[in-house]
């Protein structure tokens, strides 16, 4: 609170990204307040100033301000420390960058993208959630936020392979599949990273994980760190470029998988030597390759799309291919897929301690959601909803199930006889 | 010079200098910023971008079944404004003429009585608007001067010509004069405030379209 914020540098910060299409879609806004609806913050508070559009406003006014006529003067519109402080609430713990938004939109503006790039300018500037902040530098300086060293990854790996009786590997010189995890799962989902493994195992395929780059979680991308993106990036393409993967598989994580499937090549300036896939769609294409045995899965359940997976990922019919033919007893939401509620906790809103009321008022919507449907458990496909769900739930001592679609998946994979291999 | 003459002459050329400038610029200097390269792979299957582009243009044209309840009447009445808007412009004859006059070209006319009942529907809706914008909490909180002189020379023209046409309070010159200087008044604002979100909206739906599109998502 009582470091000097830095004006300046937001506004300078902004203007250094300003692209075409942010702009266009900063003075496009015809302030309809549509977005409002579709915001799962405004209907969970009813506050107005949790409005999407209104998130914006810092950020059309820097900018207006660089190209107002009399700038040069110092008149016009400037960007004031009050605006910055207001705001740093509304762009951080108020907006899980889940996109909901520009559906609603009748000029299709996709405010999350804005959303990103200001809160680059804001931990500029020197504001930002101290927690989230503090995930992002320890992500730089132990390789996760949860400060999974590399060393504690080999522990965790050798203890989970032990307790489980399975093969874990880990740093092997060749492999097709360059396997990463979340610290999440690591510390609080072991049997998700065991899931994983299991599928790999099953579907027989040539596979690591590396000590060199094993963090997928990007908190750097989450809070508006650029220079830390980047390196959390570069470790898992260093990692892959060392195994010569052919594909990097990014394990139930929204933000990681958006992080390196969609922003990676162009924070490092040239296309990834590999191909990403989320955990979802990589299980999916190995049931398409008939690589996949599964038993029936009976109990009723109901699937939450993690919105960097689904909306803005593209992944949402793989998610539902998995489960066909398989979960025997499965209900889907309404809404759900493309415009599915999101859960409140990501983008790093998760890592937000202040934001906890505001998650779990927002995890009601869900409990609505998941009742109506009758199902007794929800399952995702991301460790950071799972995450938040399980701490609403706390809160709310709902009595609903929550799962993971790897670990129902793992839970029920039917292993041939070994005469029967296909030799793959 | 006649009120009329200045109208028609001056002020009308300087309006339409300052729209077709004001769009070109504002329009060329969005188009000039940089514009990242996109680097990564994009989802096998994915559709060209004219398509994403069209798709992306159509998918916003009106809300999905989820979001209906809350927004069908907000739209219904943009809708009806935005079509009673250009019904009149477009319909009335003596608008066929002054695009006539201008690009040489024409089209058959709406009977005017038709339009003055378009006319009608159009303020109404506007008015219902403007109430939504003063009322709702949201859209109070996210309004600006910019909404509301859009809103004023948006609506100036569709009360000036109305009176015009039914001869109400003064001379039909002078009525027909200040129906035009509305309209200049319109035309100058127009590139610099809300209202380019007419050229804007096809930026911004086709390039979300195509961000979206080359992931396999469909926004």
């Amino acid at each position: 609170m009582t470091v000097p914020i830095d004006v300046k540098a937001a506004t300078r910060t902004f203007l250094a990204h300003v692209e075409e299409h942010l702009v266009t879609y900063l003075e496009a806004c015809v302030h309809c307040g549509q977005c409002a609806d579709a915001c799962h913050f405004h209907e969970a508070s009813g506050d107005p100033r949790h409005t999407p559009a209104y998130k914006l406003f810092p950020i059309a006014k820097a900018y207006r301000a660089q190209k107002w006529p009399l700038s040069w003067l110092g008149l016009g519109p400037a960007i004031t420390e009050r605006d910055l402080k207001e705001w740093e609430e509304l762009l951080f713990d108020t907006c899980t960058l889940c996109g909901r938004c520009t559906t609603i939109c009748p000029m299709g503006i996709d405010i999350a993208s804005i959303v990103g790039t200001a809160r680059q300018a804001f931990v500029k500037a020197g504001l930002g959630p101290t927690d989230l902040l503090a995930a992002a530098d320890s992500s730089r300086d132990h390789g996760s936020p949860l400060g999974v060293t590399a060393e504690k990854l080999k522990d965790r790996l050798e203890w989970l392979a032990d307790e489980h009786e399975i093969n874990i590997p880990l740093d092997k010189d060749k492999a097709d599949i360059l396997l990463t995890v979340s610290s999440i799962e690591l510390m609080k989902y072991p049997d998700s990273v065991v899931s994983m493994a299991k599928v790999l195992n099953h579907a027989g395929v040539n596979w690591t994980l590396s000590s060199k780059g094993y963090e997928a979680t990007n908190f750097g991308y989450l809070a508006g760190k650029a220079d830390i993106a980047k390196l959390m990036v570069e470790r898992i393409v260093d990692a892959a470029k060392l195994v010569g993967a052919k594909t990097v598989v990014i394990p139930e994580c929204g933000h990681a998988y958006s992080a390196l499937r969609w922003s990676a090549a162009n924070m490092l300036g040239y296309p990834l030597p590999f191909t990403v896939l989320h955990i979802s769609e990589y299980m999916a294409q190995l049931k398409r390759e008939g690589k996949l045995k599964l038993a029936p899965f009976t109990q009723s359940i109901t699937y939450h799309d993690p919105c960097q997976v689904s909306r803005r990922g593209g992944a949402t019919a793989d998610a539902r291919y998995l489960l066909q033919d398989f979960a025997t007893d499965f209900r889907e939401m309404t809404p759900t897929g493309n415009l599915n509620w999101c859960c409140g906790g990501g983008g790093g809103v998760q890592a937000i301690s202040r934001a906890a009321d505001l998650r779990y008022k927002v995890f009601k919507i869900k409990m609505d959601q998941v009742e109506k449907t009758g199902a007794k458990t929800l399952i995702s496909a991301c460790s950071n909803c799972r995450l938040t769900m399980d701490e609403s739930k706390a809160h709310w001592k709902w009595e609903g199930g929550l799962g993971s679609l790897v670990e129902i998946i793992a839970d029920n994979l039917v292993e041939a006889p070994p005469s029967a291999g296909n030799g793959v | 010079m006649t009120l009329l003459d200045f109208a028609r002459g001056p002020a009308l050329s300087f309006a339409y200098a300052v729209f077709v400038f004001g769009v070109a610029w504002r329009l060329v200097s969005l188009l000039l910023l940089p514009r990242n390269k996109e680097l990564s792979q994009a989802k096998p299957g994915a559709p060209s971008v004219f398509s994403a582009a069209v798709l992306g243009f159509v998918r916003h044209l009106w809300p999905q079944k989820a979001y209906l309840r809350g927004t069908l009447f907000a739209t219904l009445n943009g809708y009806v404004f935005h079509l009673g808007l250009a019904i009149i412009v477009f319909g009335l004859a003596q608008h066929i003429l002054v695009f006539q006059s201008l690009f040489g070209i024409n089209w058959p006319n709406l009977p005017s009585s038709l339009i003055s009942v378009a006319a009608v529907v159009t303020l109404a809706s506007l008015v219902v608007a403007l109430v939504r914008r003063l009322t709702s909490p949201v859209l109070r909180l996210i309004s600006t001067g910019n909404d509301y002189i859009a809103w004023f020379v948006t609506t100036l023209p569709v009360i000036t010509g109305l009176l015009a046409v039914s001869h109400l309070g003064a001379p039909y010159e002078t009525l027909l004069a200040i129906h035009i200087l509305s309209i200049a008044l319109l035309l100058i604002v127009f590139p610099f405030g809300k209202l380019m979100h007419a050229f804007l909206v096809f930026l911004t739906r086709t390039g979300t379209g195509i961000f979206y599109a080359r992931r396999g998502a469909e926004i």
